[in-house]
């Protein structure tokens, strides 16, 4: 397929993607439409994760913490300085983050650069490590962040968090930044230095041998998946408006991990898929927490029981399919074209 | 700081590193055989905690025949888990089983939710390890000194059966190298399922004496615990058991010396071990008594 053909087949699928959210936005309910925002956002961390894990091959458990700095930092900016005079009850916030405003735009970058910035620091001295042990320090970073988060009630409010924080991300800004995600990552992916991440994945001291300065690339790929973590968590802490410490726990970054294994590392088309799907089947699977009624008999709900099906999912993923949905596999509109004319033949 | 309140915050070190030592060797035996982080570890340390508090108050066992029986009933339930979660992933890539381990942590945790509730229960405590001992100004309660010889005991236990008997002779040919004990005869999945058992076993111990400790009971209780279990157990370099044990009393030391020291940091507690793990891991990558890994090409 030539190159001309794909990018028009691509702006298509852009184009319908948009009439579809046009229309979603007058005739979906709010709860529906609040899926959506998920959906998207979920993709845009996943496929972070992914390029750090599936595609560096770089095991880490700190995207709570990325997504943590992404949504303190982008809710300070957003909130205006009268609702953090409100707010800020256990002590008054400091000057510069009590007087600190800009759009909502600015304040997404804003949060994912932090982010990104936070992955540089830590990736300095952690990439290092091992896979075992960078996931358990990566782990620890985001504790760290949390407990810090916790420990400043100057800049984050403690214990209490934000509540009321503007609520701008709609179904434009965040599908608008799964697209920008979706970009960037195929773009770099597809350059000499995703070619190189790849390397580096498959045969670390291959590629050293090879005189490729493996760290800068790994940490290249760290902070620029910290980036989008940021800006996923920008997004999150303005759809939901309110955050606390609470919020960042492990099973965040778990939930993430969940979709990437189950698209399959590596594959980014795969992590799409999941991310669709696994965020619909956790808001499905709110039914087994509220009551049943079974003919006539009344089952009663079960909170909790939600995540122990959803863990059990995953354990079954890893026993039984691997290589998740798509493995390293990507669906392209080549395969797409040939799935159709073997159906017409 | 007078004499006596250093020796009383010497004691609570005492009990807080040995209870983080147990749980460290289990990580250790299991990453020393495996190279698997076994993150379901601190749910065992919950789960055994849970079952004494059912024997007592369900089936209205004395105290040390409940204790015997949970801790019996967790080191099966760490061999069930191997057995189904990990067992089919020892031919696949580490993270695999990592990943694996991870499901069944969130499964456990979650099913402890559902099951036990998530809020915190009390323990009921048997008197003679309630009555402080007061002696030249320093009280002590039995608790802190039972903790800490019931841990030594197992400890020993544990020595005596890695270095003395035939199974432990066979944990330490697999740890050298998994396949070459194969062909020896050594019999592998025998050798790791006893592995688990003795691991998940003293976990349990250690969950059964963080709750008389810290008298509540609830589903995360093992969490930050079996982080910090696992950041000991780097810290003395994994894999070794001498190391998981420095590793645990040098963590329950420091930790409870800052907050002595140092009131304010109090809130940063939990944030602590994580540093010092990071720090540990920059300067001596292996840890205190951790062998040299040797880069495989």
């Amino acid at each position: 397929m030539r190159r001309g053909q794909t990018i028009l087949l691509n702006c298509l699928a852009v184009i319908a993607a948009g009439l579809f959210l046009w229309l979603a936005k007058d005739s979906f309910d709010g709860y529906k439409i609040q899926i959506l925002n998920l959906i998207a956002i979920n993709i845009i961390l996943a496929l972070s994760l992914n390029l750090i894990y599936g595609f560096t091959g770089l095991f880490s458990l700190g995207h709570a913490g990325f997504m943590a700095i992404g949504a303190y930092v982008c809710s300070i900016l957003i909130m205006t300085p009268d609702q953090k005079d409100m707010l800020f009850i256990l002590e008054p916030a400091y000057d510069w983050v009590q007087n600190a405003h800009l759009p909502f735009l600015a304040a997404v970058i804003a949060g994912g650069l932090a982010a990104a910035l936070a992955g540089v620091i830590v990736g300095y001295p952690l990439l290092r490590l091992g896979d075992d042990y960078l996931g358990i320090a990566t782990l620890g970073f985001a504790e760290i962040v949390r407990v810090l988060a916790n420990n400043f009630p100057r800049l984050t409010n403690g214990a209490l968090g934000f509540k009321g924080i503007p609520d701008y991300a709609n179904l434009w800004w965040n599908f608008g930044w799964c697209l920008v995600t979706l970009y960037v990552i195929v773009r770099l992916l597809q350059s000499n230095t995703g070619n190189v991440l790849k390397a580096i994945r498959d045969d670390e001291a291959a590629a050293r041998a090879m005189g490729v300065n493996v760290f800068r690339y790994k940490l290249l790929s760290f902070s620029v998946g910290a980036f989008f973590a940021g800006v996923g968590g920008a997004l999150l802490a303005s759809l939901l408006t309110t955050i606390d410490p609470k919020m960042f726990l492990f099973t965040l970054t778990f939930n993430i991990l969940m979709i990437v294994v189950a698209g399959g590392l590596g594959s980014l088309s795969g992590t799409i898929m999941a991310g669709i799907g696994i965020t619909v089947m956790l808001e499905w699977l709110r039914v087994v927490e509220n009551p049943v009624d079974l003919f006539g008999f009344e089952l009663p709900g079960v909170p909790g029981m939600r995540m122990v099906v959803f863990s059990l999912a995953l354990i079954m993923i890893i026993l039984f399919r691997r290589e998740g949905l798509m493995g390293m596999r990507e669906l392209s509109w080549q395969s797409l074209t040939r799935v159709f004319s073997r159906g017409k033949a | 700081m007078n004499l006596a309140m250093f020796i009383q915050h010497m004691l609570n070190s005492l009990t807080l590193g040995s209870l983080y030592a147990l749980v460290a060797i289990g990580y250790t035996m299991v990453y020393g055989i495996l190279r698997l982080i076994n993150f379901a570890h601190s749910e065992m340390f919950m789960l055994g905690a849970y079952f004494v508090f059912w024997g007592i108050t369900l089936g209205h066992l004395p105290w040390p025949v409940a204790m015997a029986i949970a801790i019996a009933v967790t080191a099966t339930l760490g061999v069930i888990v191997d057995q189904v979660a990990y067992r089919p992933l020892r031919d696949a890539p580490r993270i695999s089983a990592l990943i694996s381990s991870i499901g069944v942590s969130f499964f456990l945790q979650n099913v402890a939710i559902v099951f036990f509730q998530a809020i915190p229960r009390e323990v009921y405590r048997p008197k003679w390890l309630e009555d402080p001992i007061i002696t030249h100004g320093v009280r002590i309660l039995p608790l802190t000194l039972f903790v800490p010889l019931l841990s030594l005991a197992l400890m020993l236990v544990l020595i005596w059966i890695v270095y003395r008997t035939k199974a432990g002779l066979g944990m330490r040919a697999i740890s050298k190298d998994i396949e070459t004990s194969y062909l020896m005869g050594v019999p592998v999945n025998r050798i790791i399922a006893l592995t688990f058992g003795i691991g998940t076993a003293l976990a349990a111990a250690s969950g059964i004496m963080w709750a008389l400790r810290y008298p509540q009971l609830q589903p995360i209780m093992g969490t930050i615990p079996g982080f910090k279990a696992f950041i000991a157990a780097v810290f003395g370099g994994i894999g070794s058991i001498p190391g998981a044990v420095i590793g645990g009393l040098a963590l329950g030391f420091i930790e409870i010396m800052t907050v002595a020291f140092f009131p304010d940091l109090a809130g940063y507690r939990d944030a602590f071990a994580f540093v010092l793990l990071i720090l540990v891991l920059m300067v001596k990558p292996t840890g205190l008594l951790g062998e040299r890994l040797e880069d495989k090409v």
